[in-house]
Parts: structure tokens; sequence; C-alpha cells
């Protein structure tokens, strides 16, 4: 008998290997000194922010690497990082207000692999540097607004129907409302009924009270749009920071993970996270005179603002409506199919727009982002100054009187329309957040690090190197060949999987790997030696040896996956990443050692009959 | 090469006793630490500030402790870590609103008070409730882990295994926090993603072992469960010893090479190795053998397995 793969089989290993050697490759490439510019609010960089950006170095006599547009963002390589500082300064200048301009790494893989997706590891905070932040949104306080909203929209919406009610106030999870007598209570019942379906109606005629529950749905909901919401809030203010690749993502039910590499004044990135947003409608001021009002002439009822293009307008000082009144705003399209944002208020807000519309008809509204901005000054007692910054973000014409729900048509494309309804959101926030956990690692420690983990994985590999071939002689150097290859799979698998990113414990978890992966080929090794001494011819050895261990193999790694899926399941940022290397490296080593090592064993000794084997 | 060369079946079962009292000892000595020593939680689990700091001479610590004394951290517990120019600073719970702006308090008042330029090199607040939650967490997932591994190997094997294991990693586990507990070393978050490593480690050891058990059962007739328990022990002894140097030798490069930030993860990983690999001999097998495992409870599966070992044996 003879121990032969067929073709296929042993072309798939190389195949594999090679598939993951060519992911891991950008890892061997540096990385290039760049500048990333993208919009701020929506604002998408496109073709002519490309030639500005190219024609702005050219002016200053920068020389840049390449300059491409990608995503929306223009990003500029550099030779070198003066040249790279050079221009983020000269660009913020020129860009400054609508674009954020930031200073990169850019993975400098060359195009051919960049085109087939290769990309290097995304290494975690641990390795590279900067802060993370762990917010929790204030949950209870979501329900308690929304509470409040309710009980002001009940009351609008009797006092308009005219049903009579002695009075309405929340309790618990639910909103208790009383009438005078049964009549009103059950025209109230059939009316709130019609309107509020995630609501659970129960009345008591003695006691003439009416009692809307809030469905575990409806709760889970109110949880959900306040999470929702205040990650989309965030996105926007991180992309005020200028950090070149920012993730903001959920955690669980109430919090969100904000990291941010290469960040180091935690102080500016906090305060700029805590900062606040507001929307306000004002009427356009269609009697004053813009020209004069730009030489300082501004009329006493009216203030002169701005949009983003810089173009002025004269608003009427009377604020018709704040944002704190909105409870949703969506993009979507009207009867014409032209994008529109539809808006909805609470009751008092319904109103408030009621009235300041109703002697209005015909006349442009214009809707203005309020923000509070960090800026680099600091007042005496070391707290950073904000800077109130007004802009118009939409000019509509009222087409009718408006009430608890209108639209907005005429902000432009869909995206505009879309980024008008996440700044009308942004507006009003619901639920309050707290950073509950900060972590800031400085540049040097991550680069300590990459070097300590670097140097424990190579040390760790040397010496199970070195003990495998004194043991096992020729078949050692086989099981290193597959350690090798297994390092080789876990590289590129982690390069391929978007996700996945490396950190110290990941790398302990590599080195934990490169020991544990030997052990397959230490339970067949050992089984064919056993087998050989029992008497067994080699090729039948060889085979026995591969075929008892296998089951053992299978059992004693699945349950060491399961470990490592508890662990991703719960770990957080570095423990995850741990949990991540560990399960890759379970899976890659049981093909390697398993399937990679039988084919070389077999190419090499399988195919004659022998006598003795180096093992 | 080989480094053992067992020509008879080694009576690891004649020295069962042996094993237990020293097991049960030290069990009960880290029962006893953890609950009067406790575990030092770190940051992770506690809450507070944690500042890291680099100097450029080594760090004078009395002096630092004096200057955070001086400006309102009393509370401070100012460290070494890992090098004489390397200082971590550990703040509690403050009730104070701006907790998290608590690092660059520090950075401040040390960079005015020591004249050194000061490198910060790693910063860390959490909040109390994460703590809470992350302690309950945890707590939560060694133990989905160990119901999840007993129930695999329940279903792969026999009940008497699946419990023998899990006694093991019980063992194992417990006897790791114990170390920590004793040693006053600091339990972080990798220090419970080491341990959860250990369980892997010490499973599969025991694994490796029940199963040649099993396979001994099915293949040797007419022996008592103690003998064919011995016999598959010896086998697997070598196996066991090698790959325990392995992993033992990766360890040792990540404790000596991996830094201060992984040494609690190095330390748990290399006592679990070492204790996992005692346990899978002793108390997986131990306990199995005293729930009475015989050949019988592994018969039914005995019949199929045995026609295929045949028809491989004649050539």
């Amino acid at each position: 008998m003879l121990n032969k793969y067929p073709l296929w089989k042993t072309l798939m290993v190389v195949f594999i290997i090679a598939f993951g050697a060519l992911y891991a490759l950008p890892n061997l490439y540096g990385e290039d000194p760049a500048v990333q510019v993208s919009g701020k609010r929506g604002v998408e960089a496109n073709a002519a922010t490309l030639d500005m950006i190219k024609a702005n170095l050219s002016e200053n006599n920068i020389d840049f690497a390449s300059v491409v547009l990608e995503k929306g963002q223009v990003l500029a390589r550099f030779q070198n990082t003066e040249q790279q500082i050079k221009a983020r300064d000269v660009l913020d200048d020129l860009l400054g207000k609508q674009y954020s301009v930031a200073l990169n790494l850019t993975p400098a893989t060359p195009d051919w692999l960049a085109g087939i997706g290769g990309t290097p590891m995304k290494l975690g905070l641990d390795l590279s540097g900067g802060v993370s932040f762990l917010m929790e949104v204030n949950m209870k306080e979501a329900i308690n607004k929304a509470k409040i909203g309710m009980v002001s929209d009940f009351r609008g919406d009797l006092r308009n129907e005219k049903i009579r009610y002695r009075s309405v106030k929340e309790s618990g999870n639910a909103i208790l409302v009383k009438f005078r007598k049964v009549e009103d209570l059950v025209a109230g019942q059939s009316l709130l009924k019609k309107r509020y379906r995630d609501l659970l109606l129960t009345t008591d005629e003695g006691s003439l009270t009416l009692t809307a529950t809030m469905t575990d749905l409806k709760l889970k909901e109110i949880r959900e749009y306040a999470l929702q919401q205040n990650i989309t809030i965030i996105r926007n203010r991180v992309n005020e920071l200028g950090v070149a690749e920012p993730l903001v993502q959920r955690q669980g039910k109430k919090h969100i993970v904000i990291e941010l590499p290469g960040v180091q004044d935690t102080a500016k990135a906090k305060e700029i996270l805590n900062a606040t947003a507001t929307i306000e409608f004002r009427l356009v001021d269609t009697e004053g005179d813009i020209t004069s009002a730009l030489n300082g002439r501004v009329p006493a009822s009216s203030i002169l603002l701005t949009d983003r293009d810089g173009k002025p307008s004269l608003l009427k000082k009377r604020i018709m409506l704040t944002g704190d009144h909105i409870t949703d705003a969506k993009s979507g399209f009207d009867e014409y199919s032209r994008p529109q944002v539809n808006i909805s208020l609470d009751s008092a807000g319904g109103s408030k727009m009621s009235n300041g519309t109703k002697n209005n008809i015909g006349k442009p509204m214009a809707t203005v982002f309020i923000e509070y901005k960090a800026t680099d000054k600091k007042d005496a007692e070391g707290n950073i100054i904000f800077e109130k910054v007004e802009e118009i973000i939409s000019v509509a014409t009222i087409q009718a009187r408006l009430g608890k729900s209108f639209r907005i048509t005429g902000a432009g494309s869909q995206s505009e329309a879309h980024n008008l309804a996440l700044l009308l959101r942004a507006g009003a926030l619901i639920a309050p957040i707290t950073i509950v956990e900060e972590r800031t690692v400085g540049p040097t420690l991550g680069a300590e690090n990459v070097q300590l983990g670097f140097q424990a994985i190579m040390m760790g590999f040397g010496l199970v190197f070195i003990f495998m071939i004194i043991y096992y002689r020729a078949f050692g150097v086989v099981a290193n060949l597959a350690l090798g290859a297994n390092l080789i799979l876990i590289v590129g698998i982690m390069s391929m999987i978007p996700g996945a990113t490396l950190t110290l414990p990941g790398m302990a978890g590599i080195v934990l790997t490169v020991g544990m992966a030997v052990d397959a080929n230490v339970l067949i090794f050992e089984r064919i030696r056993e087998e050989i001494r029992e008497g067994k011819s080699i090729q039948q050895a060889i085979h026995q040896g591969y075929d008892a261990a296998f089951s053992t193999i299978i059992d004693a790694n699945i349950t060491t996956l399961i470990a490592a899926l508890i662990l991703f399941a719960i770990g957080t940022g570095p423990v995850k990443g741990f949990a991540v290397t560990l399960s890759i490296g379970i899976l890659t080593s049981m093909f390697t050692s398993v399937v990679g090592t039988r084919a070389v064993v077999n190419a090499i000794w399988g195919g004659k009959s022998l006598d003795k084997l180096p093992i | 090469m080989q480094i053992l060369q067992l020509k008879e079946t080694v009576a690891f079962m004649k020295y069962r006793k042996v094993a237990l009292i020293f097991s049960a000892l030290l069990m009960i000595i880290s029962i006893v630490s953890l609950s009067t020593n406790k575990l030092n939680f770190g940051l992770d689990f506690t809450g507070g500030t944690l500042i890291e700091v680099g100097f450029e001479q080594p760090a004078d610590l009395k002096l630092l402790r004096k200057v955070m004394d001086d400006n309102g951290f009393s509370d401070a517990k100012v460290q070494l870590y890992g090098s004489s120019r390397d200082v971590v600073i550990r703040l509690g719970q403050r009730e104070d609103v701006k907790a998290e702006m608590l690092g660059n308090e520090v950075l401040a008042v040390l960079e005015k008070n020591t004249g050194q330029k000061v490198d910060m090199r790693r910063i860390e607040f959490v909040g109390a409730s994460v703590g809470d939650e992350l302690a309950e967490q945890g707590g939560l997932a060694m133990l989905t882990a160990l119901i999840c591994i007993l129930v695999y190997v329940a279903f792969r094997f026999e009940w008497r295994f699946a419990v023998g294991s899990v006694v093991a990693l019980f063992h194992d586990v417990l006897l790791t926090l114990g170390l920590f507990s004793i040693l006053q070393l600091e339990f972080d978050l990798t220090v419970l993603a080491a341990i959860l490593a250990v369980i892997g480690y010490s499973l599969n050891d025991t694994i490796v072992v029940s199963d040649r058990i099993r396979e001994n059962f099915r293949k040797i007739r007419n022996k008592e469960s103690e003998e064919v328990i011995n016999i598959s022990l010896t086998q697997t002894l070598s196996r066991t010893f090698i790959t325990s140097i392995t992993t033992l030798l990766v360890l040792a490069a990540l404790f000596f090479q991996g830094g201060a930030l992984i040494h609690g993860f190095a330390t748990a990983l290399l006592f679990g190795v070492f204790v996992g690999t005692y346990s899978s001999i002793y108390v997986a097998s131990l306990v199995a053998l005293a729930l009475g495992i015989s050949r019988e409870d592994l018969i039914p599966e005995v019949i199929e397995k045995e026609g295929a070992d045949q028809e491989q044996m004649v050539p």
C-alpha cells in the first residue's frame, strides 16, 4: 500500500496557501504619509475638489506622489512627512471650512494588489496609538422624554377632537388619562386607539381612567431610535475632528464605541463629542435689503446668516420653531419623484408651526443649523471655548399652513435630502450620552507594542522550529513548513476580513496558536512512531497515524474553538482581537497540520516502499 | 530523538490517592485565598483611572507620590511598570463629574512638578457600571464555556468523560485564580482571556487522553478499567509532554518578550498549561474512573468501529 494524494488535492493545498500568501503580501509594503480630505456634513469631494487640490499643491511647490478621488474623499500621498505636514496646512487653509483635512498613513500597497482587494491588516488602537471611547446612551431618559412627548400629544389630540378630560399624566411605563364622563372615555379610547397603534389601551369605567401602556415593542423601538440617533450625531461630529479612519459602532443594547486612531488630544475630542447641535426654523426677511445688510446695516428685527457656500440671507430674528420639537425626519420622494424630507413634530411643535405659518403662505422659510464647535482657545480655567456656528441648510417656500407633520421639497438631490434629514434629526437629541470608558494609547507605546509582539512571535516561532527539528528530524521540518504556512494563512485571512483587527493580545493569540498548532503534528507523528514500533509497515504506519489522530485533533480543536467563540462574543477591543486570531489560528492550523503536512509527507515518502522513516 | 521511551505501562492510577490529596489541598488553598485575599481586580473590573507615563530618566517614585499627594490625588497608587522609566498611576472612582478628564490633569501636574518631559503612554478610564457589567459578563462567559464544553464532550464521548473533563477544567481555572489571588497579581481582561484559553488548552489535553481511553477500551479486552486507563495514559504521555513543551516554549517567549502589558496574560497561561497537563493525566481520568467508567459504557459504537479496524489490519 502506498500513500498518494490525487493531483487535485495537492494542487488545492498549494493553491490555498498561495492564495493566503497573496493576501498576506500587502503587509510587507510599508505605509505612505498622506493627507485625507473628506467633506463635512454631507459634502462630498468631487472631481473639482480634486483639481483644486492638485493645483494648490503645485502652486505651493509641494511634490506629491499621487492625488486620487476615492469614495467621496481625496487622498494625497507624499514622499515624506515634511511635505505631508506642509500640504495639510496649505489644504486646511484652502478647504478647512467645508472639508476636514487629516493626516493619514496610507498603505503603500501596489495597484495590482489593491485591485484584487489586497489590504494590510488593520491595527488595533493598542498598536497604532489613539483613543477609544465607550459611550452609554441614557435609555431611562430616552423613555422619559418619549413619555413626556406622549403626554403633550395626548392633550393636543383630545383637545383638537373636543374630548374633555380631567388630567393626563405619566405613571411608570404608562400614561393615565382621567375623564369626567363615560362618553368621553369611550370617545377618547377610540381616538387614541386609531392614532397610537403601538400602545396598549385599557379602560376602567369605575374611575373613568384610560391607561396607555407602552408595549415592549414600542420600548424597544424608542431605545433603538435613541441609539441610532446618537450614532448618527457622533459620526457627524467625528468627521469634524478630521481623523483619518474613525470607527463609530454600536455595542450591545446601549453602548457606542468610538475609536479615533492617531488622536492624542483627548480633551478636544471629548469636547467635540459632547458638543450640542440644534435646528431652528426662521422666516426669511424678504423686505430687508440684503446689500445694505452686508454693509453692516442689518434691520433690528433681522439677522444675517450665510449658507454652506457662503451665500448670505436675511432672516427674521423671531424663531418660529426650535429643533427639540422634531421627533423624526426622513428623506423620501414626492409624487413627482422629487427628493423631499418628511418632518414630524410633537404636538406642541405642531401648533407652533401651524400658528407660525398660517399667515405666511407663499413666503420662504429657512432651516438653520446651529452648532457649538470647540476652538483652539481656552478660557482662564482651561476650559475650551466654544464658538457658536450658525448656518442655513435649506430655504423652502411655505406652500400651505403646516402642522404636526410637513415636508420640505426643493432640497436638491436625493443625497442632499438625505443629509438634511440627518441634520434635522441631529437637532433633536433625545437621549443624553456619557463617556463610561476611555482608553488612550500614546504613539510610543503603540510602536513599542508592535515591536514586542513581533519579537515574541518570532522568538516563539524560532524555539518551536528548533525543537521540532531536533525531535522529529525530517518530519520536524515538514511540521515547521506547516507552521510557516499557518502563519501566512492567519495573516492572509486577517487581512482579508474587513472587521478583523490585530491587537497586542491578538499577537499573543498568534504566538499561542504557534505553540498549539504543532500539537496536531505531534499527535500524528507520535502515532506513526507507535505504529512503527508495533511492527506495521512504513506506509501503513503513515496511513494509520494520520487516520487515528484525525478525530482526536478535530475534537480537541472544536472545544478550544468553543472557548474562543465565547470570548469573541463577550470581549471588546484587544480581547476580541485575541479571540479572532485564536479562532482563525485554530481553523488554519487544522488545515495546514493535517492536510498540508500529509501532502508533503505523501509526496516525499508516500510513493515508494521504505524500511525506515526519518521521524 | 525521544524524551520518553517507556517500555512498560506506568501505573498512574496507583498514585491516585496522592494525586487526590494533592489536588484537594491546592484547591482548598485557592478557595481560602480567594475568599480572604480576594482577587486583585484590575481597572477593567473596578473602574477608575490609570495613567501610564514614561520619563527620560529613571523615575523617583517617592517624589512622584509626593507630587500626587500635594495636588489632591491622595488616593493615587504610583508604581513602576516594566522598566525604571515607566510609571503607572492608578486613581480610584471619583464622584467628580469630570472623572474622564482626570488623565489629562494628572499629566499636566506631573509635567509641572517634575521638570521632566513626560511621555503619555496610556490613559485608561473605566466607569464603575462598565466594570460591574464586565465582571458579570466575564463570570457568565466562563460558565457558558464550561457548559458548552460539557455538552459537547458528553455528546461526543460519554457523560463520565464529560464530567471528568469539566471537573479538570474547574480544577485548572480554580488553581490559576488561586495563584493570582495568592500572589496578588493584577486580574484584568487579558487575564480572563488567558483563563479561557487555558480552558481550551486543558480540554485539548483531556480530550486526547479520553480519546485514547475510549479507543483502548474497544481494543483491549479482559483487562481492568484501571489498567486500560494506565495503558492509555502511558501511550499518550510522550505527546502530552511534547505539546506542553512547545506551548511552554512559546509562552516563555511571550512572558519574556511580550512586554509588561501582557505579562499577566502570559503568567496565567504558563501556569494554566502546567496545571492543565497535570489535570488531564490525573483529574479527568480519575474522575471518570471514580464514576465507574467501563468497557460496557462504550460498547454500542464498538461493533461498527471494530469492523472498520479489522479490514485495515489485513493489507
